[in-house]
């Protein structure tokens, strides 16, 4: 029994006395808590829709209101013609497209019935049934106030259109997150294993005593990861593709194109990574916990960034995760050209540029 | 001209709650084709040192060049020319004997068969060896195939950091034997060891201890600078001869030496019937009793205590 | 007077697979000996040391240590050895106190005698001042001389060494043999190897492996005489020179 006791309280004094491992077991339960508490919710708030209102009378200006006032929804734009709708999705501002068929009001009181076009972006359907469903809730309590003592009720219907993804798969959003997922892990974490281990087996001592530039030292450890995770990403599609029934609708070479570029910021996470940790378990853990938690809870594709309180979605913007994420859905699922996703890929570019200049300014030509 | 300089060099590690002098004013000269030895145990510094002549480290102050390069400003210079081999094996364990020096000859823009002649006489020991994966070779063929990849561009100064350290008895000797075979090549050797015994097969040492060098000179004259006569003693019971030994007023020091106990008195006008004198007074049986002349160990240690 | 006879092998073979790394060893260690174990790298030291300590059951052949079964009473074994090697010594996170008080416990010694004997030790080694020293800070010396201490710290029967005093500077390597003679003179018998020629000297008797085979055992004098060696140094190389085997 003592030997018991005497043996826990040395493993006692082994934890508490490195820090790595006390910032682990303490301060990531933490986090992670008040991440997974706080802000991370499948529940829908502040989703970004837009409004075709083709009445503009009393009754379509009360439901928009209504709308508007819910914490679930925020009119981000009145749209003038039908042309607006598709634009409207394609710039991906908004989740929804509530459509008010001309003479709305009219409809109501001599028919006692109208209609309202819900279109959702379906490419995230877990999303769009939750939004089409708080939508049509809405409206339902809109039609009960009207309703009141009437004998005959007022019908407001919602027909519901979920754009992209009309059977709701849940594939079609699940795909490229694991694309994102599976590259920050391969060629982030990976390419930074593989410098560290050298630093680790003590080569690299004898390879920075050589004529071998850093640059090329730099980007032959990255080459093979990026052919690796290329080939990657082309398993990914044909699995997809063939058995799991995801479109790609747009063209696939912008998506490997995409891809690509993706792939050089994530190998440019891992160098950076690789200058300021040791050894290779740090640097997978460093990797894990600051790649791979970030992809997963803030890249979009679990849990709707819009939901997030403010703080987290701006933190959110410097997941690169969260850009690729974007132009996977827009070029697979939603068929866009460059044109849509131009931004994203220009944000992308520099994420890339700015590592890879960081991490070929600190990379160590000694030891220390 | 001087193939290494190094000059009032200076390193320092730790925090500023505790700072650890690893290296406390060096300062030596290794003239070209030189086998030079660094002798000191563990923790003397050699491996600090080493590092800052490749140019890894940084010192703190203080400044070396390695064949008139300066080690701070030159680094690049210097990391096309010399040859390394480190304290710790630091070869690819994943990949074979073959592939180590094809990849190493390469790097350094040169081909095995360019430099051949240059390692012909190691590698034919472990070229049976070559398609197996450099992990699975024993210390020693790892040591042959390290230098091999140290020496495969021609360097024109080699640092070898401890390279006989945990290798058996037999391949030690090997070793030094093709050291000073590339010396006839005209390569400026930089070794450091803690085997005393190694020092003696080096053209001059410099004896290291605690970041301090304590003697550079070629190991007959630092054993002629030995101060005091040394006796060589030895008896039935040599623990107890040690420790009479010691409580002899006249002992300097006394320390054992394998067989032998290597006795300094005092007085070194001691005649050999005093010390024998004292040691029958405390029962002492077959007792052999001689002068004899001091190895690089026993400067090692006056030199320590000197200090 | 017939001397305790602690360590007994006879035949003691060890294989891993198709390779014979202990070849039918066999030899008498006494209490208060002692007994250099030596060989190249390779040679099956280690495999040898690993037997006798517990850590390995043997292919087959017979031994006894501290007079329990190499086969069956392993932990019996454990519990009356003291075992220090070059590589593994002390937690380096840990002071000096906290390392001793750890063996201790291990050991199942009473909070009085570690106490004590922590009192002792310290005054011996002259590390009464270091003893809330984290253990990484120290010399290696006196890491070295501090971890042989604590492995004789419950006064086991036996203590087996595993090239303890690699690197060290040689006043310090000095200071451990004396620790080592002290040792035995209290009775525990020392099994050790080393690298350090002039440290066969030291011992008893000396056996030397090659190729997993006893190829020499004798007191130091008798071994030179043997061999027309001057020195344990030349013995050894005359030994080694024949190996075959040289894979580590």
């Amino acid at each position: 029994m003592k030997q018991f006791i005497i043996f826990v309280k040395k493993e006692f004094y082994h934890i508490f006395r490195d820090r790595k491992s006390l910032l682990i077991i303490f301060l990531m339960p933490i986090v992670q808590i008040i991440l997974f508490g706080f802000a991370l919710t499948n529940e829908i708030k502040n989703s970004n829709i837009a409004v075709l209102d083709n009445s503009k009378d009393e009754a379509t200006t009360a439901i928009i209101q209504r709308l508007n006032a819910s914490r679930y929804f925020n009119v981000f734009e009145n749209l003038k013609t039908q042309a607006d709708i598709e634009s409207a999705f394609k710039s991906g501002n908004v989740r929804m497209v509530v459509v008010f068929p001309p003479n709305f009001r009219q409809s109501l009181l001599h028919s006692n019935k109208a209609q309202i076009q819900l279109l959702a972006d379906a490419s995230d359907p877990n999303t769009a049934t939750t939004i089409t469903q708080y939508a049509s809730s809405i409206i339902g309590d809109y039609q009960q106030g009207l309703n009141g003592q009437l004998k005959i009720p007022y019908q407001i219907q919602p027909e519901i259109r979920m754009l992209y993804n009309p059977q709701l798969k849940g594939t079609y959003n699940f795909v490229p997150g694991v694309m994102a997922m599976i590259l920050i892990l391969i060629a982030a974490m990976m390419t930074s294993v593989a410098i560290v281990r050298e630093k680790e087996i003590n080569t690299m001592e004898v390879i920075l005593v050589s004529p071998l530039k850093p640059l090329l030292f730099i980007v032959s450890k990255a080459i093979p990861y990026i052919f690796l995770s290329l080939v990657n990403v082309i398993t990914i599609l044909i699995v997809s593709v063939a058995i799991l029934d995801v479109p790609i609708n747009g063209s696939l070479f912008l998506l490997m194109a995409e891809s690509l570029l993706f792939i050089i910021t994530a190998v440019s996470l891992g160098l950076m990574i690789s200058n300021f940790t040791k050894t290779q378990q740090e640097a997978q853990m460093f990797s894990l916990m600051s790649l791979l938690l970030p992809t997963l809870l803030l890249g979009g594709f679990m849990f709707p960034i819009e939901s997030m309180p403010l703080p987290l979605q701006i933190v959110s913007n410097i997941v690169p995760s969260k850009w690729f994420f974007l132009i996977v859905k827009d070029v697979m699922i939603k068929g866009l050209g460059f044109s849509q996703v131009w931004k994203e890929t220009l944000v992308l570019v520099g994420m890339s540029l700015f590592l890879l200049a960081i991490s070929f300014k600190k990379f160590k030509i000694r030891l220390s | 001209m001087n193939a290494i300089a190094v000059n009032n060099i200076f390193k320092t590690y730790g925090t500023k709650k505790e700072i650890i002098t690893a290296l406390n004013d060096i300062s030596f000269d290794v003239k070209q084709g030189e086998l030079f030895g660094i002798i000191g145990p563990d923790g003397a510094g050699k491996t600090s040192l080493f590092r800052i002549l490749t140019t890894l480290l940084l010192a703190e102050s203080g400044t070396a060049t390695v064949d008139e390069y300066d080690i701070v400003k030159d680094y690049k210079q210097i990391r096309n020319r010399v040859g390394y081999m480190p304290g710790k094996f630091s070869l690819y364990q994943d990949l074979s004997v073959e592939e180590n020096l094809e990849f190493f000859a390469t790097i350094f823009g040169t081909s095995i068969e360019e430099n051949y002649d240059l390692i012909k006489e190691i590698y034919v020991q472990i070229e049976p060896f070559k398609k197996r994966r450099a992990g699975k070779l024993s210390g020693g063929m790892k040591q042959k195939l390290a230098l091999c990849c140290a020496l495969i561009h021609k360097p024109s100064v080699l640092f070898l950091d401890e390279p006989t350290t945990g290798v058996d008895a037999v391949s030690r000797k090997e070793f030094w034997d093709m050291l000073k075979n590339l010396k006839k090549q005209g390569i400026t050797i930089l070794v450091s060891t803690p085997y005393m015994d190694e020092a003696a097969l080096c053209d001059r040492v410099a004896l290291i201890q605690s970041g301090k060098i304590m003697s550079i000179d070629t190991p007959e004259n630092i054993v002629a600078a030995f101060k005091g006569q040394l006796w060589a003693v030895r008896s039935a019971d040599m623990y107890r001869l040690l420790k009479d030994l010691k409580n002899y007023s006249n002992t300097k020091s006394c320390n054992s030496f394998g067989e032998f106990h290597h006795l300094l008195l005092k007085n070194n006008d001691t005649s050999e019937k005093e010390i024998l004198d004292y040691l029958h007074e405390h029962q002492h049986k077959d007792v052999e009793l001689k002068k004899t002349q001091p190895n690089i160990e026993d400067c090692f240690m006056q030199l320590m205590s000197n200090n | 007077m017939e001397k305790e006879i602690v360590i007994q092998a006879e035949e003691l073979t060890k294989k891993f697979g198709d390779f014979i790394a202990v070849n039918k060893i066999s030899f008498k260690v006494e209490k208060g000996e002692i007994f250099g174990f030596l060989g190249a790298n390779g040679a099956g030291k280690t495999t040898a040391m690993r037997m006798l300590c517990g850590l390995s059951i043997p292919s087959s052949g017979k031994a006894n240590v501290a007079g329990f079964d190499v086969y069956k009473q392993t932990e019996h074994i454990k519990q009356n050895i003291g075992y220090m090697s070059q590589k593994f010594s002390l937690y380096e996170d840990l002071t000096v106190k906290e390392n001793i008080r750890f063996y201790a416990g291990i050991y199942g010694m009473s909070k009085v005698a570690i106490k004590e004997k922590m009192a002792t030790l310290l005054q011996q080694l002259k590390m009464t001042d270091e003893e809330n020293s984290l253990v990484g800070s120290l010399p290696l010396g006196w890491k070295q001389k501090l971890a042989f201490s604590v492995a004789i710290l419950h006064e086991p029967k036996i203590v087996f060494l595993d090239e303890p005093t690699g690197g060290v500077d040689p006043v310090t390597r000095r200071e451990f043999w004396n620790l080592i003679y002290d040792a035995a003179e209290k009775g525990i018998t020392v099994f050790v190897t080393t690298h350090y020629m002039d440290e066969a000297e030291y011992c008893g008797r000396v056996s030397i492996m090659v190729d997993g085979v006893i190829e020499a055992l004798d007191t130091p004098a008798n071994l030179k005489k043997t061999f027309n060696a001057s020195s344990m140094d030349d013995v050894f190389l005359q030994l080694a020179r024949g190996a075959k085997r040289s894979a580590d």
